[in-house]
């Protein structure tokens, strides 16, 4: 079929009936280009890529945490041998990292709370710094909780 | 019957992971990554510490800890690269990586947790 012979506008798809009358060819979008580093232009986009990036060490915890399961389950020297190498340069600079980046985690997360949790008390809706307030207690409660689990073994 | 996305699912676990890496990682990273190999605090005998993990409960909680976790971690991973990178095009591959990774090491995990003597 040549392109003469081909009408622009599909005929049954016309304007009739509310119908926009679609032309036959879809439109190409136009969108600006964005950089690969648009992260960087900014304070609060680079602390989101930062947000973001506590994910590799949330990771990386749980890579380590079976790490301390399999040498504890494997005996005491195991479990010694974790420790010493626990303590090498490398690990401790890995760990420390990791731990500013899973507080970062933490503290954004738990300031989300007040948008993600709702609470009425007597028809009225309980203000976002208490819920936020109580999700820091929570924090705090857990934490003593897990240390003292293992503080007191 | 329509076909479901599982993308609510997802979001789903993502959130309750990210509940647990909020409450229970940064004490527990603290503790074992820092001031038990620094000697800031003494650490726990082995004895006590493989009594603790024999514990049904830490062996539940030790596992839903490490899945969530694993998965959270997977799926913020996973959207990093889309937003960060807008590696868009390699999106079903970083997928089928991040979440299989994420089954892979909670498998692993159930296993370390399984073979506790």
């Amino acid at each position: 079929m040549s392109e003469t012979s081909r009408p622009a506008v599909h005929p049954d798809r016309t304007g009739h009936a509310g119908y926009p009358g679609y032309t036959e060819y879809h439109p190409r979008w136009y969108r600006a280009p964005v950089s690969t580093y648009w992260w960087l232009q900014r304070r609060s986009y680079l602390i989101f890529i930062l947000r973001e990036l506590s994910s590799v060490f949330v990771a990386w915890f749980v890579v380590f945490l079976l790490l301390l399961i399999r040498a504890v389950s494997q005996g005491n020297e195991e479990y010694q041998q974790f420790l010493a190498w626990a303590a090498t340069p490398w690990v401790v600079v890995l760990n420390l990292v990791a731990f500013l980046f899973v507080v970062l985690h933490a503290i954004t997360w738990l300031n989300l709370t007040p948008a993600a949790i709702v609470v009425r008390l007597r028809g009225r809706r309980v203000p976002a710094s208490w819920i936020a307030a109580s999700a820091y207690l929570g924090w705090a409660a857990v934490s003593v909780f897990l240390a003292w689990l293992v503080l007191t073994r | 019957m329509a076909k479901r996305s599982t993308e609510p699912l997802l979001w789903l676990l993502f959130s309750a992971g990210g509940v647990l890496a909020a409450l229970f990682v940064p004490v527990l990273l603290f503790l074992f990554g820092l001031a038990f190999p620094l000697g800031w605090i003494s650490a726990p005998d082995h004895d006590g510490l493989l009594a603790l993990l024999r514990h049904p409960l830490t062996v539940i909680g030790a596992f839903f800890l490490c899945l969530l976790l694993l998965v959270h971690a997977a799926h913020r991973f996973r959207y990093a690269l889309y937003d960060g990178l807008q590696i868009k095009h390699l999106n079903e591959l970083i997928s089928v990586l991040c979440y299989g990774g994420a089954i892979v090491g909670s498998v692993f995990a159930g296993y370390l947790l399984w073979v506790v003597p």
